[in-house]
């Protein structure tokens, strides 16, 4: 608790209060924006984190986080066309709300839903974070070895609808991470000195999200614009609270655990929490036409998964979703390498984030509930403008690393990378990941055999490690019985169920 | 929105094998070809040092070797009516074709960037990127994105360099800006 204090303390000052505030405004703006998620939002805006001080940078980047996270649900509110898997829950019922003259109190309970899961999940992460490093700062390398490929395979596995397709992009990722010299020898650098060091995975996370996505914007631009609300001021009356504060506690609940394991994700709590708040309700005859728990529960099991993911983020240095691997690289960048000695390591550091989340949370609802009609402009701005700005913002955030014209070029060809991952339906996440991760597997391995000598037993040595590797055969064995039971002649196309459900939805109100 | 992606599920169900998505097929030889790529480069690595316990060649001999198989399976599965599931958005209108020609543009205005930027520099490559993006996607007043362009590409290259400290070379513009 006075590791805590004293990070408030740090992070308090006047200074940090403006690069708070402005991390809150600038995540917001970037997120509100149709096409850009929270990773996006936070790739693009992470090059302006680097010139400052760590502590300001740390501060900033957490209202970055929070903003770019509450953008997304006004997006997906005021617009019928959720862009992140994680607010299609949210737009349900929240277009809904709005269509039905409700918009201010669905960003409302949004907004105020968000703050309570946020704080909740937060306090969860302080108590949490260090007690899970204790235990996973005692394990060795074949466990964490055992650990990554469970990783890599949850998020690869787990979800999306198409396994083939995740492991293509785990593969093309652990591909793009093997460039470089770690080795010692250069591999597939194709004798070019600028790849000796790598790629960089904020030119590869930026590619893919930011150009990937404007360049199948452009193929698939919509000529008719959007119907967009109007919006005035956010409020909530006396009922809607009384119909709120349920839905947001059970929503952090559902959202946290989910959060923290390591195929987190939002998709999941999201869909059950709106589930639970349908069944419970006393207005069931309101869901499909604008329940207000139908936006409360989710979004707050949304934003409590989000606190959950840095769980297993900060204490085991495992992303587990895109805005998570983000996440990582930023703070590698302010030089915290997330892990089980984090907290031992970059103490003062850690605590500071852990206060800025706290301080961006609240300086979220202080700043954005007013703002709300202003964001809603937002959404007018047009496409071309939108997606060009994309574009160049995405270029000057590359170029402005190194440099070169070469890292550009990169952007490109990564870029191109993305547009062809969205148009054969290949997920994102298990690239991501598989960059990061990639080399670090192979970091531990060789630490694992250095130690035993090359004796290779060593990797299932260790009491976790075994059971690390039972939990990873026994979702291979769910892979494999899973693609065996599917008729050969009618081989999935979609078997998430959050797509039926959205499917399902937007039919009944159409 | 969902509606009209889901129409090609039901078709692939109802055709069965015959309708294939023949896009697909480049998917799958490009995976074979990068795999391939990445086990010729292992094939030319050398042993480590004695002591290394993980030769540089072991992971991109099994992720080659993946990318292989995967884009082989992907291959027999796409013969079989697999059809992928493009991604939404709130921009995308998957009811229509798609529009390969604008990528194209787009794609080459932002190569115009890359090739130019050394010489010319980020405030009037940057200002040619926005207008000729924001033109290419149908924006139909030039004069007034090149003006809004070169605002952005301008005042980011002051905002880097004074506010941020971060000093963008200036390209041909040395010693004016």
């Amino acid at each position: 608790m006075d590791l805590l204090l004293d990070g408030l303390a740090n992070a308090a000052t006047p200074t940090n209060l403006f690069f708070a505030a402005l991390g809150v405004l600038l995540g917001t703006a970037v997120g509100v924006l149709p096409g850009i998620g929270p990773a996006m939002s936070i790739a693009l805006l992470l090059p302006i984190t680097y010139s400052v001080g760590p502590d300001s940078a740390i501060i900033m980047f957490a209202g970055i986080y929070y903003g770019g996270m509450y953008g997304g649900s006004t997006t997906s509110i005021l617009l019928n066309t959720p862009g992140e898997s994680s607010s299609v829950v949210t737009a349900i019922e929240g277009n809904k709300m709005a269509k039905a003259g409700r918009a201010a109190q669905a960003l409302a309970t949004a907004a105020i839903g968000s703050f309570v899961a946020g704080t909740i999940g937060t306090v969860l992460l302080v108590l949490l974070a260090p007690t899970v490093a204790d235990v996973v700062v005692k394990l060795g390398a074949p466990s964490y070895f055992a650990i990554m490929v469970l990783a890599l395979l949850a998020v690869t596995t787990v979800l999306g609808s198409s396994k083939l397709r995740g492991f293509i992009a785990l593969f093309l990722g652990l591909t793009i991470g093997l460039v470089g010299t770690t080795t010692g020898q250069a591999r597939l650098t194709g004798g070019q000195p600028l790849l000796a060091d790598g790629i960089d995975i904020v030119v590869v996370a930026v590619a893919i999200f930011a150009i990937g996505e404007a360049l199948w914007v452009a193929a698939h631009l919509r000529r008719k614009p959007l119907e967009i609300i109007p919006v005035g001021q956010p409020w909530m009356s006396r009922a809607d609270w009384k119909r709120s504060w349920a839905p947001w506690l059970r929503g952090t609940a559902f959202g946290f655990p989910f959060g923290a394991l390591p195929a987190g994700g939002a998709e999941v709590p999201t869909f059950l929490s709106y589930i639970t708040e349908r069944k419970l309700s006393k207005h069931p005859e309101e869901f499909g036409k604008g329940a207000i728990e139908g936006v409360a529960g989710p979004e707050a099991a949304n934003n409590a998964s989000a606190a959950g993911t840095l769980v297993p983020l900060l204490a085991i240095g495992l992303p587990t979703t895109a805005t998570a691997a983000i996440i990582l690289v930023a703070f590698q960048s302010y030089g915290i390498q997330p892990g089980p000695q984090l907290f031992e390591n970059s103490g003062p550091l850690v605590w500071t984030l852990l206060a800025s989340l706290f301080i961006a949370n609240t300086l979220l609802l202080v700043l954005n509930l007013p703002m709300a009609p202003l964001w809603a402009k937002l959404l007018q701005i047009p496409r071309p403008y939108l997606y060009a700005g994309i574009l160049f913002f995405a270029s000057l955030g590359a170029y402005s690393v190194n440099f070169q014209a070469f890292d550009l070029g990169l952007l490109l060809v990564f870029g191109l990378l993305g547009l062809a991952m969205r148009r054969f339906g290949i997920p994102v996440l298990p690239l991501i990941v598989g960059v990061i991760l990639g080399p670090r597997l192979e970091e531990q391995l060789t630490t694992a055999l250095d130690i035993s000598g090359g004796d290779v037993s060593t990797l299932w040595g260790e009491p976790v490690a075994i059971v690390v590797y039972v939990v990873i055969a026994l979702i291979l064995g769910a892979v494999v019985l899973g693609a065996l039971r599917k008729d050969p002649e009618t081989p999935s196309v979609d078997d998430r169920p959050m797509a039926r459900t959205g499917a399902g939805t937007s039919d009944r109100g159409e | 929105m969902t509606t009209t992606h889901h129409e090609p599920a039901a078709e692939a169900r109802t055709a069965g094998p015959r309708l294939v998505d023949k896009a697909q097929y480049g998917l799958a030889a490009f995976l074979v070809v990068v795999g391939a790529y990445v086990l010729v480069d292992a094939v030319g690595l050398e042993d480590g040092f004695a002591d290394q316990p993980v030769q540089p060649y072991a992971f991109p001999y099994v992720v080659g070797a993946v990318l292989v198989l995967l884009g082989v399976l992907l291959a027999v599965a796409t013969a079989r009516g697999d059809r992928p599931e493009a991604e939404e958005g709130e921009d995308v209108d998957l009811s229509g074709g798609s529009d390969w020609r604008t990528v194209a543009m787009l794609a080459g205005v932002f190569l115009l960037n890359v090739l130019l930027i050394d010489l010319l520099g980020w405030a009037i490559t940057g200002a040619l990127l926005f207008a000729g993006a924001a033109y290419v996607l149908g924006s139909r007043t030039p004069v007034r994105d090149l003006a809004i362009g070169a605002a952005l590409s301008v005042g980011t290259w002051y905002g880097f360099y004074v506010g941020l400290g971060i000093p963008i070379p200036a390209g041909i513009l040395d010693g004016v800006l």
